[in-house]
């Protein structure tokens, strides 16, 4: 049942790096990131790779295998052939630290220039009421892992460097259309979601909803809505009220 | 002394799952400069991994529940070992978190009446478990993670600088606890990333580092789960409780054998699913235990109509506490009646329609499809008990979550007490959210008292933690890998899910090596980002931990909850009585002493039927209880319940 694989993994740090040539046992079942934990039991120690859970639900080992972005632990080995060489290299978009480990603190500054959920000020806890089809659509985004995937392979960032200040990237647009949203946030959202976060910058192109892990339908469900109510609200901000309080009241 | 960063803060929260971020949220709205340590990325932590729900008396989704009832649950699931004022405590202010998660932003599936949705688990009498499908762990992490960045946004409202009151160091590893005149001074660590090491400055440190299921091969648990949090407290002086007692959930994943262990949600079970052998008997019905009987379904026919009418009809043993069914499965594999590899069926595809299942449970649907090739909505599932939880950990007050050393607190899985001797599914995060808040406010108390005279870390406490951490940089030849592997494998074989006296001795034995072995691993490469480095550095927590286990599971001779001892198979009242203390003499040798366990305050007892109670007292203790004991019947007016 098992075989000799051949890997390349890239190695190197933030000054440079090499892909590196492995030979590596597979044995039936495996996954990539088994593959990658082999290789730092048996031949490299000092290997940095990031996981956490090995079941696909932290999203922490992130990188891209043949070039594609891909959770280590949900790339079965059985997807390739005992021929072909698996490449493993690092997130591009984000800058390297060491070997497959990367830099994501892009990711958290992002998460924290989106404003918190805002309750109704004098809805105390347990008064809470909202009916299951309100929340399904904001449910769907909260299966978010964060393995930022989709912050990765999103053009708007992974090819131009300059547009990071400005763009949030698919992750936290979809985190903007989580909490507009939800069926008790009284922020209006719509503004920032342009200005601050920059979803102008999504061209629809939906290679954030392909890599995604979770199967979350980012572009389809969260960005699309999101940008229908942004020129929504700046046609006619009375129908905007309008839909805000008929929403809430069912 | 080059190449030192220093920190100085009220509190440090070394973890970042579910009881560090309330324990965070709480000393933070205290009005403490706090700091969060996470081993991973912020919001990776083991927390994640929960499946089934929180547990809560809510009374959503039947009103008939209560506090009491809750307590009741927790003491028979724990067999009546538990901390009864944390049992206490837990079953009436889990609500109450539970409600403020929403305050936060969290999204619970819903009742029809648009209040939070609760369903069954094993264990409890009641459904209790506010859920979301099967990822609950995500959201509560992902919800007290907002509910941070939240206040960091307020914080940079007012003082133009997030991080000005609560910061999150992540990716950064705790090697030492370090005190001044017996009182926690701060803390010393290194940055994974670049080596660097770090030294915290605070007079008060929260332990939430989770378990230790990484010390066994086949385990649910992800790998910061080394016991960090349960050896620093050993090392500051304080003393560990009940560390044998450890849960092997029932069901973990049994192929292909790289998965091997990965948890199958009990809500598979509440939500309809049935066990069967290799001959298709639903064979929990002849594993219903003496002090459960009554309780549970008889029949096949009994157990399919509680689902639909539960008052009128008794649950099926499928639902029985995770002790009782992981022995069963274990016990079919043992007798020949396993599935293809060596666990049993688990099948909910001939119980719900396929859509229902993918609605209830997305994530077991798409871990079997993705991990195993397996449709759970068309075959059923192989499982197999896997390492789940300790429910021993550090000892600590109720009320507070201080432990024995002026300055230390632990909460969540870290801490003991709270669950007895197995703990229900559902009661960890509502115990990481209850005693996360009671860390918080202990310490914040703490910190009051103190006033301005804070412990101020001695230089030579610093230099030792340093040359303990680059020890590892030797010329040495034994591999962190294979020693951890060893460890592994051995823990799994000799003290694992059945315990041999004989067999713990040589645990033992095997300690003694890989104690004398680890003080020559060596590890390849420099500081920055070295997962062998970091690994020679968990090892040693993992060693003082095992030892631990070893010698409690060798000291108490019964069988209780996630303590199974074959030979001895019974559960005896005498030992309901004894808490197994472990501490660290001036050598750093693991010292085991016996203690009594906090007595069942009278009023609670009085909770309980006197049948159900001489299932588990001793004769003494069941005159004292018919003499009526001294106090009288206390209302909840410590408590935050509104049922």
């Amino acid at each position: 049942m098992s075989y000799d694989a051949r890997f390349k993994v890239w190695r190197g740090d933030a000054a440079g790096g090499v892909l590196q040539d492995y030979t590596v046992e597979v044995n039936e079942g495996e996954v990539v990131l088994d593959i990658i934990h082999r290789l730092q039991a048996t031949q490299a120690p000092d290997l940095a790779v990031r996981w956490n859970c090995k079941a696909g639900k932290c999203g922490s080992c992130s990188a891209e295998i043949n070039g594609k972005p891909r959770l280590l632990c949900m790339t079965r080995m059985s997807t390739f052939t005992e021929e072909q060489v698996i490449t493993v290299t690092p997130l591009r978009t984000f800058p390297v630290m060491r070997d497959l480990v990367t830099d994501v603190s892009f990711n958290y500054q992002k998460a924290r220039e989106v404003q918190a959920f805002s309750p109704p000020a004098d809805l105390q806890p347990g008064d809470y009421r909202m009916q299951q089809v309100d929340v399904e659509r904001s449910q769907e985004f909260r299966k978010c892992i964060e393995c930022f995937l989709c912050q990765d392979v999103c053009h708007v960032v992974r090819d131009h460097e300059d547009n990071k200040t400005s763009f949030a990237g698919p992750r936290f647009l979809m985190r903007v259309a989580e909490l507009d949203m939800h069926p008790l946030d009284t922020a209006d959202r719509r503004q920032a979601a342009k200005e601050e976060h920059g979803l102008g910058y999504c061209n629809i192109t939906k290679c954030c909803t392909e890599v995604c892990p979770e199967h979350i339908k980012i572009t389809d469900n969260a960005l699309i809505p999101l940008k229908e109510r942004v020129v929504d609200r700046h046609y006619d901000p009375v129908v905007w009220l309008g839909n805000k309080i008929r929403r809430r009241s069912s | 002394m080059t190449d030192l960063e220093r920190h100085d803060y009220d509190v440090i929260v070394i973890g970042a799952g579910g009881a560090g971020l309330r324990a965070a949220i709480e000393a933070r709205e205290q009005g403490l400069r706090t700091a969060i340590i996470c081993k991973s990325l912020f919001g990776k932590a083991h927390t994640v991994m929960a499946e089934g729900g929180i547990a809560a008396s809510m009374g959503n989704a039947n009103e008939k529940d209560n506090w009491q009832t809750h307590f009741r649950d927790t003491m028979r699931g724990g067999k009546f070992l538990n901390n009864p004022r944390m049992a206490e405590l837990h079953a009436k202010e889990a609500p109450m978190r539970v409600w403020e998660l929403e305050t936060y932003g969290a999204l619970f599936d819903r009742t029809p009446d648009g209040r939070i949705s609760q369903r069954n688990f094993g264990g409890h009498e009641y459904p209790r478990l506010a859920h979301v499908g099967d990822r609950t762990g995500l959201e509560l992490i992902r919800t007290l993670q907002q509910k941070i960045v939240s206040l960091q946004q307020e914080d940079h409202r007012e003082t133009g600088d997030y991080e000005s009151r609560l910061r999150v160091f992540a990716e950064l590893t705790v090697t030492d606890i370090l005190k001044a005149d017996g009182a926690v001074a701060g803390a010393f660590g290194y940055w994974r990333e670049s080596g660097r090491f770090v030294l915290f400055s605070a007079p008060a440190v929260i332990l939430a580092t989770g378990g230790i299921g990484k010390s066994f091969k086949v385990t649910s648990n992800s790998w910061e789960y080394t016991g960090d949090g349960h050896a620093l407290a050993l090392r500051a002086g304080a003393s560990l409780v009940n560390m044998e007692f450890i849960q092997f959930h029932p069901t973990g994943m049994v192929w292909p054998p790289s998965v091997k262990g990965i948890l199958v949600t009990e809500s598979v079970r509440g939500d309809g699913g049935v066990l069967r052998n290799s001959e298709g008997k639903r064979f929990m019905f002849d594993y219903v235990p003496d002090v459960f009987r009554g309780q549970y379904a008889d029949t096949e026919e009994e157990a399919d109509r509680w689902y639909k009418d539960p008052e009128n009809n008794k649950r099926p043993p499928e639902l029985l506490p995770r002790d009782e069914v992981a022995r069963a499965i274990n016990n079919e594999v043992k007798e020949g009646r396993s599935s293809p590899h060596g666990g049993v069926f688990l099948d909910v595809s001939t119980r719900l329609p396929a859509e229902e299942i993918r609605r209830r449970l997305p994530s077991m649907h798409h871990q079997f499809k993705e991990l195993a090739d397996v449709d759970i909505t068309a075959e059923p599932m192989e499982v197999g008990p896997t390492c789940h939880y300790v429910m021993g950990g550090v000892e600590v007050d109720a009320d507070t979550a201080a432990t024995s050393v002026p300055g230390l607190y632990a909460a969540g899985e870290v801490a003991g007490g709270m669950h007895g001797s197995n703990r229900l599914g559902g009661n960890s995060l509502s115990d990481l959210l209850v005693f996360g808040r009671r860390a918080g406010v202990g310490a914040s108390e703490y910190i009051a008292a103190l006033g301005d005279s804070r412990p101020a870390i001695q230089d030579a406490d610093v230099d030792r933690a340093a040359e303990v951490a680059l020890a590892p940089f030797r010329d040495a030849s034994e591999n962190p890998y294979s020693l951890h592997q060893e460890l592994q494998q051995k823990m799994n074989d000799l003290v694992g899910i059945i315990r041999r006296e004989g067999e713990v001795r040589e645990a033992l034995d095997m300690l003694d090596d890989l104690d004398e072995r680890a003080k020559s691993v060596g590890v390849e490469g420099h500081r920055q980002f070295n997962p062998g480095w970091h690994l020679a550095l968990d090892l040693r927590n993992m060693l003082a931990v095992c030892r631990c286990v070893a010698l409690a599971a060798l000291e108490r001779t019964e069988s209780r909850g996630g303590h199974t001892r074959e030979d001895f198979p019974g559960m005896d009242p005498e030992w309901r009585g004894v808490n197994l203390i472990c501490t660290l003499d001036g050598s750093d040798a693991v010292q085991l002493r016996r203690q009594p366990v906090p007595e069942i305050r009278q009023d609670l007892l009085e909770l309980f039927e006197r049948t159900e109670l001489s299932k588990y007292l001793t004769a003494p203790e069941l005159a004292r209880l018919d003499a009526g004991g001294s106090s009288t019947q206390q209302g909840s007016a410590d408590g935050s319940d509104r049922s």
